[in-house]
């Protein structure tokens, strides 16, 4: 791949924009379609295609693989202890009411957006994780070996 | 179209475009949420694994010599009873049909009152059931982990050892 001009230039631009639309999908999921998880796979996908085109030496000085992996956990314990935060306030374990008890509405809101991060977390780093550990066992192919 | 082929990268470059054609799919029945992930997920992450798995393995499916009879039987017999079982179910969008009659509008009813977000599905997936979208991210990051403690960092592992 180290030849294709085209490739890395609209790979370059499009890279922000696949970004851009992931995070558009995961902070308005509570207003329009989406959600954590599909906002999480859009991410991954943007950096495993910036990995595609520009190897993985490159993406690895942007996400390195201790980071994925770490990231995937983190994820998952941000949704977690959003639970347990309501079960110290008295609540039920993830009822988002205990955030702002004034406003269970506003407490619903805001749990729901904290733990659809939590997801989105999880999702993209997971994926991103998985396809470091398949591309880094792959040795590099020249274009006439596919 | 990919059943007959031989070259897997044929294969998997069909059942990539595959997945694209049944996110559309998704789309036209208004399910977007699913058409997303499918898109994504189907079209987009796992053929790009599948990829990455044929470059560690081969490009060329050896050639079987065995009798394709029984199973095209099979499956023919299968599909005939998964169609007759769709005969019972409602009409596609049918006003009656039971997940518009009982749970469904009921949700539709009490999520503005509860949560104040006009999106229902996520009020669902992430507020009323909350439990089980955790279950599901503990899963997705078992998987991962399962997939990393197989493959990843083999080559230092072995020089180590």
């Amino acid at each position: 791949m180290r030849h294709h001009l085209i490739l890395k230039v609209i790979t370059k631009f499009m890279v922000g924009v696949i970004i851009l639309f992931g995070l558009y999908v995961q902070f308005h999921g509570d207003y329009s379609p989406g959600g954590g998880f599909q906002a999480g796979v859009i991410i991954a996908a943007a950096f495993i295609l910036y990995g595609i085109v520009m190897g993985l030496d490159n993406v690895q000085k942007v996400v390195p693989v201790w980071f994925a992996q770490k990231g995937a956990a983190i994820g998952v314990l941000l949704y977690a202890l959003t639970g347990v935060f309501s079960v110290c306030f008295g609540y039920e374990f993830l009822n988002y009411s205990a955030i702002s008890p004034e406003h269970p509405k506003h407490g619903q809101h805001y749990g729901i957006i904290i733990v659809e991060l939590g997801v989105g977390i999880t999702v993209s780093f997971v994926m991103i994780a998985i396809y470091y550990s398949f591309a880094d066992r792959t040795p590099r192919l020249d274009d006439k070996e596919w | 179209m990919a059943l007959t082929q031989n070259h897997l990268f044929a294969v998997i470059m069909l059942s990539g475009a595959f997945s694209l054609v049944s996110a559309m799919l998704f789309v036209v029945m208004d399910a977007v949420d699913v058409a997303f992930t499918e898109a994504a997920v189907g079209a987009g992450v796992s053929t790009v694994l599948m990829l990455s798995t044929m470059a560690l393995t081969v490009r060329v499916q050896k050639e079987t010599k065995r009798q394709f009879i029984f199973p095209a039987l099979v499956v023919f017999l299968v599909g005939i009873l998964l169609i007759y079982g769709t005969l019972d179910m409602p009409n596609f969008g049918s006003f009656d049909s039971p997940a518009q009659m009982h749970l469904g509008s009921k949700y539709l009813q009490i999520t503005y009152k509860d949560m104040g977000i006009p999106n229902v599905v996520t009020a669902i997936l992430a507020s009323y059931r909350g439990y089980d979208t955790l279950g599901e991210t503990v899963v997705v990051l078992t998987a991962g982990l399962g997939v990393i403690l197989l493959l990843s960092d083999l080559k230092n592992r072995k020089n180590k050892e």
